[in-house]
């Protein structure tokens, strides 16, 4: 039996609009990666879930209860559960029995509590000295977490072969805040803010997941003046994150004037949402606030002139990075290609197409082949341009009404999706009387950051911050 | 053992002199202001960091007010954190403050910084960057646009000015 038969063949919990399968330990353990890819990992205090889509793109979530805190791993079968397994044991103290990595990933041991999502936490860690993977006599060279110049936290320990980097491995959790501990008990209305603040650069990205995921549990819906304008801000962040993350690769003379047009389209954003970053304007239920009168008009003079010179910018970036940095094609297919990264490489995903969600027309993602440095950079600003379409359609076309309802105090499980400018964001929430009883939030960066060791592996040592900059992975929408 | 790096002629005593004449103290005063600036992310979402990115740009061009960024603490004048600190940073925040030389200051950017922001009595975060190393200019804001963490920065400058005037390097 394929394992998407076997997992529709479990009992369901009505999650909303994907229903929950509770498979018992030896239909877990049977899950193979055949016909299905895992998406993202998580717990709670009683289970572990996991997420897939079949081969036919179907959205299958799966749970297994935690038994005396232990559970079968599924990391030896699907690498992509690796480092999730790690976050669930330090989080939730459920440990992956058969797990292939069982190094602490967020704890560093400095808490003051260890298993902090956990019915009963523990005592304070203490910090050790993290296990490396060994690197032989190859000389090591650890990098961050601080750089002096503005960047987020993350160590990366790279292990030279003269001036090659022979491997790379990276070591996060600097930012461990503790969101999903300080959404519990809340309601979705103010623990948005947390969900709000995962990763700045894709906070309209996670604020509409969480709210979509607190919307379908509470089984409302927004009205479509606020669903249309939710769009328009997501693409206006897609082109600002854009904007930077490949101004920042590129550098230079470019590289200022993609700076120049990021920070343009940011006033915009000020004009017509009152942040730059839109940060706490979408919140479930609608929006916090309905655009300003003279937003629209500010948002469309960036965007045409953009639009005017997006051609040229692209052709600027002539052949930055071709054949540096190719994602080797097992790994593409042992973590599941998400995002810019997956679309780069030849894979069509893209979450506002499939499973797709409003206001997003059918479409099919453009998808680049090469999978290097560059098809990375050149696609971003390709998609800064169907943004920018979106964004004016969008602009021109608002219905009129209400931006928001108020949310009903019931009980309900939701799971959603919104691609981020890196790739699909999927929150889960479980509300109880219309407080948040569990959350969990991933970040694409989950699938990505393993990706980019890959991608690392035999590279020049002079192209490892133009690679990573390509990837552009997430530090503290990963650390939680 | 030979040294390969390559060797560098100490500037004539007369030459010196000479340029030193032409410089007023008034214009001694204006070149004395500059400042490094060092970036200690104390575990925030990326937002304050990403506005600090911004100042590095074309649009507000630090280096005409003489500040720029530094990527290591033993050159640094300033130090810029941006985040709650986060009990996963505290010793890098500690150590990066540690090696800078004195004169030198911190500033706080952003709400998390500042006191931990939204962040305040969770388990994993210390609640604001003064928990660990002296603060003295707090900006605020989730995050601060990058023309007020440039508005406190030229405050410092003004500030310190007269303190940072050094003796002339002494030659041998």
């Amino acid at each position: 039996m394929s394992s998407s038969d076997l997992i529709r063949t479990a009992p369901i919990a009505p999650c909303r609009p994907w229903p929950r399968y509770m498979l018992a330990s030896e239909q877990w353990m049977a899950l193979s990666p055949g016909d299905v890819a895992l998406l993202a990992f998580w717990a709670d205090t009683a289970s572990v879930y996991a997420l897939f889509a079949s081969s036919t793109g179907q959205i299958l979530l799966t749970s297994t209860a935690s038994r005396d805190g232990e559970y079968p791993a599924l990391s030896p079968r699907f690498p992509a559960a690796i480092l999730p397994e790690r976050m669930v044991q330090d989080l939730w103290g459920h440990r992956a029995l058969g797990g292939v990595d069982q190094r602490p990933w967020l704890d560093h041991g400095r808490w003051s509590v260890t298993h902090p999502m956990a019915a009963r936490h523990g005592p304070p860690g203490s910090p050790t000295e993290y296990a490396f993977r060994p690197a032989g006599d190859l000389m090591q060279i650890p990098t961050g977490p601080v750089y002096g110049h503005p960047a987020e936290p993350a160590h990366i320990r790279i292990h030279t072969a003269g001036e090659t980097a022979a491997s790379v491995e990276v070591r996060l959790g600097y930012a461990h805040k503790g969101s999903l501990v300080l959404m519990r008990g809340k309601s979705p209305r103010t623990a948005a803010r947390f969900a709000a603040r995962l990763s700045a650069d894709a906070t309209v990205a996670h604020s509409v997941a969480f709210a979509r995921a607190a919307e379908a549990a509470l089984e409302i819906e927004p009205p479509p003046r606020a669903i249309m304008l939710r769009g328009v801000m997501a693409e206006v962040e897609r082109i600002a994150t854009h904007l930077g993350d490949v101004g920042a690769a590129c550098g230079g003379h470019l590289g200022g004037r993609l700076g120049w047009h990021r920070e343009q389209m940011m006033r915009a954003a000020q004009a017509a949402f009152a942040h730059r970053m839109m940060m706490d304007c979408v919140v479930p239920g609608g929006l916090a606030g309905d655009i300003a009168a003279e937003g629209g008009a500010a948002l469309d003079q960036v965007a045409s002139a953009l639009a005017g010179e997006l051609p040229k910018l692209i052709r600027a970036l002539a052949g930055l990075g071709e054949g540096v940095g190719v994602v080797p094609a097992p790994a593409l297919i042992a973590f599941g290609a998400a995002g810019v990264v997956g679309r780069a490489a030849g894979l069509a995903t893209d979450a506002r197409h499939s499973p797709g969600y409003p206001p997003y027309p059918a479409a099919n993602p453009s998808v680049a082949a090469g999978g290097d440095v560059a098809s990375r950079l050149r696609l971003r600003l390709h998609e800064v341009s169907v943004s920018l379409s979106l964004v004016r359609d969008w602009l021109g076309s608002l219905p009129s009404g209400p931006v928001g309802v108020t949310l009903p105090n019931v009980s309900g499980e939701g799971l959603a999706v919104a691609e981020s400018p890196r790739g699909p964001v999927w929150h889960w929430m479980r509300l109880d009387a219309g407080l948040i009883a569990s959350a969990f939030a991933a970040d694409p960066s989950w699938r990505l950051w393993p990706l980019q060791e890959a991608a690392c592996a035999g590279a020049a040592l002079d192209d490892l911050a133009l690679i990573d900059r390509s990837f552009a992975c997430a530090r503290s929408g990963m650390d939680l | 053992m030979k040294t390969l790096a390559e060797f560098i002629p100490e500037p004539s005593a007369e030459a010196v002199a000479a340029l030193t004449a032409r410089l007023d103290a008034a214009a001694q005063r204006r070149l004395g202001r500059s400042l490094a600036l060092f970036h200690v992310p104390t575990g925030g979402c990326g937002g304050c960091g990403r506005e600090l990115s911004a100042l590095d740009g074309i649009v507000y061009g630090l280096d005409r007010y003489g500040l720029r960024f530094v990527s290591s603490p033993r050159q640094a004048d300033v130090l810029l954190a941006t985040g709650p600190l986060t009990a996963n940073l505290q010793e890098a925040l500690a150590l990066a403050y540690a090696a800078m030389p004195e004169p030198k200051w911190v500033i706080a950017v952003g709400d998390c910084a500042v006191d931990g922001g939204v962040f305040k009595g969770s388990y994993a975060v210390h609640g604001g960057v003064g928990a660990c190393v002296p603060v003295d200019l707090l900006v605020r804001g989730c995050p601060p646009a990058p023309g007020d963490i440039l508005a406190g920065l030229l405050a410092l400058l003004a500030a310190n000015a007269p303190r940072r005037e050094r003796p002339p390097r002494r030659r041998s």
